[in-house]
């Protein structure tokens, strides 16, 4: 074999092993139904929160002045061009959830991916170095950990001053000890390993032992409670907003949109049902795939 | 014979055992004072029971940890981490092979990464040459070359133990430690392994610093053999005169806790036995 015939095969080889890591993880992942089935509803609904001004039949903003509190479409009263009926200012309420989408996964992508990065940076450093910066950290993790978690984000919104923004930052630090108590117990398990004394003695220094040696082995349960936290921060963000704390009207955010429902609950069930019904859907869908990714990627789990 | 390519004078290593939060915590003496040279491009086997300091001591060597006292000088240069940490050169000069083939390889990295990782940090080497030495390397220790791109889960032990030696010899060290290399492989792999690391240490004039418990294959393995017995180093000679002719009570009990099973002396053991 001549040289580039022989680098040829050992590229296509490589590519291979890749594929074939990812063909097993797609087998344990679609061995469990509902998490399909949830990354199906996830999948639509970044669709459809991507493709919002495409597929929202209204304006979520204008107000119909003669259609206030329409019912929904297949009830008595109902009007075809309201599919899911009006608000109580007569904006169109499928158009509202479908920009509400945008918001929630917007919410859990900033929040999730805050956490994550300083969860993990963190966590991976009270794990590897030990001793006192480890103690340090983690007591400061602890005390976040004692309050609970709502009461702090309110805190902390009270604090920053009411807005969606503000909200997210709030959500994050609250969720931030979780990554950096599971990231620190990865870290300790696998620093004493021997492919990590190996690296070290091949001249690694401790940058690239913390994030190129040891974190890709530690990034399984991060991956899982990534999703879970997504699912969590939506809700936190819901909650936040239905307390006036989060995103301000008339954003359509969905926890914003049960809030200024909240007097309408007895006349109108269309105005607090929709949006619940989004959220639990999208909160339902993700923590199917959260643990379908569990399955796949907890070796211990696996059936083989 | 050259000089000797490692000196070890008077070697100690304590460790503090913490006795918990009402306990006093106790010191725990692992390595004793061990002295030995090792000539260049000769095998110096390492025997001794477990916990009997074998693996400090190879620790210890490969600048992982520091010691307690005494010195280590690899090719007539002192070597003292403890002070000034351990230098590029330092660091090429000595590498090391596990026992566990399972637990060397980074489980997310290719083989073609484990191997170029030495060069990639110490060498200032292009991507392509870095790749043609790892394809190289793979042939050397009887890999084909298609392995390059594979994860370590897609091998089996053997296999897994000859990247890890590929891994440690890429940068040429002087001396390379190998801390019970065969001890977790079946009995014909073992002998593979054992078969290639000699025609490498042939062709690259290793010097090898070999630890085991298994004294067939320090018997086929090894020119001198130092005995370990509680962090002590307590009998130090050829090969040949330790197989021979055993000093020290503790060799003696270990070759006779070897199993014998030849005719002769399953034989004598039956006539030993009080007749039933």
């Amino acid at each position: 074999m001549n040289n580039p015939d022989r680098s040829a095969v050992v590229l296509a080889e490589s590519r291979n092993a890749t594929r074939k890591m990812l063909a097993e993880f797609w087998f344990y992942f679609s061995q469990n139904r509902g998490a399909v089935a949830g990354l199906f509803v996830f999948i639509v609904l970044v669709i459809v929160a991507l493709a919002a001004p495409l597929v929202a039949p209204h304006d979520p903003d204008v107000q119909y002045r003669d259609f206030f509190l329409t019912p929904p479409v297949w009830q008595e009263g109902g009007n075809s061009m309201f599919l899911l009926g009006t608000d109580a200012v007569g904006r169109d309420m499928l158009s509202r959830l479908i920009f509400g989408a945008r918001f929630s996964l917007f919410i859990g992508l900033v929040v999730v991916g805050i956490a994550l990065t300083g969860g993990i940076v963190i966590g991976v450093v009270a794990g590897y170095f030990r001793g006192w910066v480890d103690t340090v950290i983690m007591r400061v993790m602890d005390v976040i950990l004692a309050f609970p978690s709502l009461l702090l984000a309110l805190v902390l919104v009270a604090v920053l001053g009411p807005g969606l923004m503000n909200a997210m930052i709030a959500i994050a630090i609250v969720l931030q000890p979780h990554f950096v108590r599971l990231t620190r117990a990865a870290v300790l398990t696998e620093r004493t390993r021997d492919y990590v004394v190996a690296a070290r003695l091949a001249g690694a220094g401790n940058t690239r032992l913390m994030f190129k040696t040891i974190l890709p082995n530690c990034l399984a349960p991060l991956i899982v409670q990534g999703t879970l936290s997504f699912s969590n921060a939506i809700l936190d963000a819901a909650a936040l907003g239905f307390l006036g704390m989060g995103a301000q009207p008339p954003t359509p955010e969905w926890g914003t949109m049960l809030a200024e429902a909240r007097e309408f609950i007895l006349r109108a069930w269309w105005v607090v049902t929709f949006p619940g019904l989004a959220i639990l859907i999208t909160v339902l869908a993700i923590n199917l795939v959260g643990d379908g990714l569990r399955d796949a990627l907890d070796p211990k789990l696996k059936r083989s | 014979m050259s000089a000797p390519i490692l000196k070890v004078r008077d070697l100690k290593r304590d460790y503090v055992i913490s006795g918990g939060m009402f306990g006093k915590s106790k010191l725990l003496h692992a390595v004793k004072g061990v002295s030995f040279d090792v000539e260049r491009g000769s095998t110096l086997a390492v025997v001794g029971e477990s916990g009997c300091g074998k693996s400090t001591l190879a620790r210890m060597l490969t600048m992982i940890d520091p010691p307690t006292a005494g010195t280590i000088e690899i090719d007539g240069e002192g070597i003292d981490i403890a002070a000034h940490g351990v230098t590029r050169e330092m660091r090429q000069a000595v590498q090391i092979v596990f026992q566990n083939p399972y637990g060397s390889l980074n489980p997310r990295q290719k083989i073609g990464a484990v191997l170029e990782e030495p060069l990639l940090l110490n060498t200032s080497m292009s991507a392509a040459e870095r790749r043609d030495a790892a394809l190289a390397m793979l042939e050397k220790v009887g890999l084909p070359p298609e392995h390059y791109g594979r994860y370590p889960h897609m091998f089996s032990g053997g296999q897994r133990q000859r990247v890890a030696i590929a891994r440690a010899i890429m940068l040429r060290p002087k001396l390379l430690v190998l801390d019970e290399p065969v001890s977790a492989l079946d009995l014909s792999v073992q002998a593979q392994i054992l078969n290639l690391l000699r025609d490498l240490q042939d062709e690259f004039e290793l010097t090898y610093v070999f630890i085991s418990h298994d004294l067939s294959v320090v018997r086929y393995i090894a020119d001198e053999v130092m005995v370990m017995y509680f962090g002590e180093a307590v009998e130090h000679g050829t090969r040949d005169q330790v197989f021979s002719d055993p000093q020290h009570d503790y060799t003696k009990t270990l070759f006779a806790a070897t199993p014998r099973a030849d005719v002769e002396s399953i034989k004598k053991r039956l006539a030993a036995k009080p007749a039933a």
